[in-house]
C-alpha cells in the first residue's frame, strides 16, 4: 500500500476511543479528478477528502457531476465505453485505478444503492445471500444464514421481514426494498457506500427510516449521498459538497455550508435562487 | 447580500414583506419612546395616554412578524443567508417589542410625575441620553436595512457612551435625594426613566449583533466596553 498518498484530513475528529483530537486520516481522497464523456468535460479538477465513519453529502443541481464523481468512487464509470477518468482516487491509500485492482474485490469495499430499489426477482433472503456467496465470503451455509439474518438487521428491515424471508423481494413496499438493497450491500462487508438519490422515490415515512438508518450505519461504514433535497443532505451528513458545472464549488462541515456559505454559488442554490 | 433572487418569487416578496414590517415596527418603537420621553419633559399627561395605548400596535407587530417567520420556516425550509434573516426578524422584533414596553413604562412615570417639577440639570441629561439612544435605534434599524455591519459595529460600540451618561445622571439624581428627602419619589421616576433608556440602548446593541450576524454569518463575540457602573455601586460610598 502506497503509504504516502494516504493524506491527513484537515478536519478533527475525536479519535476513537481514548477521546482526544487526533487527525482524522482520510477514507477516500480525490486528487484533480477529471471526468469526460467522450467530449464532455463532466467533471473538472476535482480534489476532496472524505472522513471515514461519516457521511457525506454531494449537492448541485442536476448535471453537475456529482453522480459522475460518486460512480468513479467504485468505478461504476468503467461500464460507460466513452467515459474516460484522469486524476488519482485513493481508498486507504491505495489507487483504485490502478490497473492491476481488481474491480469486482473494489466494489465489494465499495456498495452502492441506487434511486430505484432495485432488489433481483428473488426471495428476500437470497437478495441478501447472493453477494457473499459469489464473492465465496460465507464460510457454511449456517455461516450465510447469519450474515443474512445480521445484515438485515442492520439495515433495520429484520422485524419486518423475519417471516417471510422466502418470499420475493420486489413484494415489499418501496421503502421496504430500499433497506433490502441496502441489506444486499451490507453483506459483503463493505467499508463505503454509496447512495445515489436514494431516497427520491420514497414517501417521508419511508424516507425518515432510510436517514435514520444512514444516521446508525455511519457508526461503522463511511457513507457518500448524491442528494437533490438539500433538507436531506443538512440533516443526514457531517459533511457537504456542492457541485456545479462539473465543478467541485465548495466542500465543508454540513452546518456552514447551510447557514453561512462562504461561495456565493452555494449560497445562490442552497437559498433556491438559481438563475 | 445576494443580488440575484429567489426563483419562487412569492418566497422573494415574503422576505421583502419581512424586512417592511421590521422597518415599519422599529419606526412606531422610535416614536414611542420619542413621545414617551416628550411627555414626561413636558408633563404632558395626555401625550403619556397616548404612548401607553398605542403599545398594543407594537405588540401586534411582533406577534405578526413571529406568526410570518414560524410559516415560513414550515413552508420555505429557508437555508444559509434566508434562515439568517427569518431568524434574526425574529430576534430583532422582540427587541423592539421590549424597546416598546420600555417607553410605555416611561410615559407611565410620566403620568406619575405630571404634577411635579423635575430638576432642570436632570432633565437636561435625560434629554442628552434619550437623544444619543434613539440616534443608536435609528442606526442599527438603518444598519439592518442597509445591511451594513460596519454601522452597527459602530452602534454596538457607542452602547459605552450612554452607559456613561447613565452613570453620571443616576449619581446625580441620588445627591439631589440625599439632599432632600421630598424628592425622593420624584428622583426614583426619573432613577427608572434613566434606567429605561440604557435598556432601550441595550436593545440597540442586540439588534446590532443581529444585524452583524444576519450579514456576514459568524457573531460578535468579543466583550464590548461596559461603562455602566450603577448595579455595582452603594448609596453615599465610592462605587
Amino acid at each position: 500500500m502506497d503509504l504516502k498518498s494516504v493524506t491527513t484530513a484537515s478536519l478533527q475528529a475525536p479519535a476513537k476511543g481514548n477521546g482526544t483530537h487526533a487527525p482524522v486520516v482520510a477514507k477516500v481522497v480525490a486528487n484533480a479528478v477529471n471526468v469526460y464523456y467522450g467530449e464532455k468535460h463532466a467533471l473538472k479538477e476535482v480534489s476532496v477528502e472524505i472522513p471515514p465513519r461519516s457521511v457525506m453529502s454531494f449537492i448541485g443541481p442536476s448535471g453537475c457531476g456529482k453522480s459522475t464523481f460518486l460512480r468513479c468512487i467504485n468505478r461504476m464509470n468503467d461500464t460507460i465505453p466513452i467515459c474516460r477518468v484522469t486524476g488519482r482516487i485513493t481508498i486507504d491509500g491505495l489507487d483504485i485505478y490502478d490497473p492491476s485492482l481488481d474491480v469486482v474485490q473494489l466494489r465489494a469495499r465499495v456498495g452502492m444503492v441506487f434511486q430505484k430499489p432495485n432488489p433481483f426477482p428473488k426471495s428476500i433472503f437470497e437478495n441478501v445471500a447472493y453477494g457473499p456467496r459469489i464473492h465465496g465470503s460465507a464460510q457454511s451455509k449456517a455461516n450465510l444464514e447469519e450474515i443474512v439474518v445480521s445484515s438485515l438487521k442492520k439495515a433495520g428491515l429484520f422485524d419486518e421481514v423475519k417471516d417471510r424471508l422466502n418470499d420475493t423481494g420486489t413484494g415489499l413496499s418501496g421503502g421496504q426494498q430500499q433497506r433490502l438493497c441496502i441489506a444486499r450491500a451490507i453483506a459483503v462487508g463493505p467499508e463505503i457506500i454509496l447512495m445515489d438519490e436514494p431516497c427520491s422515490a420514497l414517501d417521508p415515512i419511508a424516507t425518515a427510516r432510510i436517514e435514520e438508518l444512514i444516521d446508525e450505519l455511519r457508526k461503522s461504514f463511511t457513507i457518500i449521498i448524491v442528494t437533490h433535497s438539500m433538507q436531506q443532505a443538512a440533516r443526514v451528513s457531517q459533511r457537504t459538497a456542492f457541485f456545479h458545472l462539473g465543478n467541485l464549488v465548495e466542500v465543508g462541515e454540513t452546518q456552514t455550508i447551510f447557514t453561512n456559505p462562504k461561495d456565493k454559488r452555494t449560497q445562490d442554490y442552497i437559498t433556491g435562487r438559481f438563475g | 447580500m445576494t443580488d440575484n433572487v429567489h426563483i419562487v418569487r412569492s418566497y422573494e416578496e415574503e422576505l421583502r414583506n419581512l424586512d417592511a414590517k421590521i422597518a415599519q415596527m422599529g419606526g412606531l418603537a422610535e416614536q414611542q419612546f420619542a413621545k414617551a420621553f416628550d411627555a414626561l419633559e413636558h408633563r404632558d399627561p395626555r401625550l403619556a395616554e397616548a404612548v401607553i395605548a398605542t403599545d398594543v400596535a407594537i405588540d401586534r407587530f411582533e406577534r405578526e412578524l413571529e406568526e410570518i417567520s414560524i410559516s415560513m420556516i414550515a413552508r420555505r425550509q429557508p437555508m444559509a443567508l434566508d434562515l439568517r434573516q427569518i431568524m434574526t426578524a425574529m430576534k430583532i422584533a422582540a427587541d423592539l417589542e421590549r424597546v416598546g414596553d420600555l417607553a410605555k413604562n416611561t410615559a407611565k412615570r410620566a403620568l406619575a410625575i405630571s404634577n411635579e417639577a423635575p430638576p432642570k440639570a436632570v432633565m437636561f441629561g435625560l434629554r442628552n441620553m434619550v437623544d444619543t439612544a434613539l440616534q443608536q435605534l435609528k442606526d442599527v434599524l438603518d444598519a439592518y436595512s442597509d445591511r451594513d455591519p460596519e454601522k452597527a459595529v459602530a452602534v454596538w460600540l457607542r452602547d459605552a457612551k450612554l452607559d456613561a451618561m447613565h452613570t453620571s445622571l443616576f449619581r446625580e439624581l441620588l445627591t439631589y435625594m440625599m439632599e432632600d428627602p421630598r424628592n425622593i419619589g420624584l428622583c426614583t421616576h426619573l432613577l427608572f426613566g434613566a434606567k429605561n433608556i440604557e435598556r432601550i440602548g441595550d436593545h440597540a446593541t442586540n439588534i446590532a449583533e443581529n444585524v452583524y450576524y444576519l450579514v456576514t454569518g459568524t457573531n460578535l463575540t468579543e466583550e464590548r466596553p461596559k461603562k455602566d457602573t450603577t448595579s455595582s455601586s452603594r448609596p453615599g460610598g465610592e462605587s
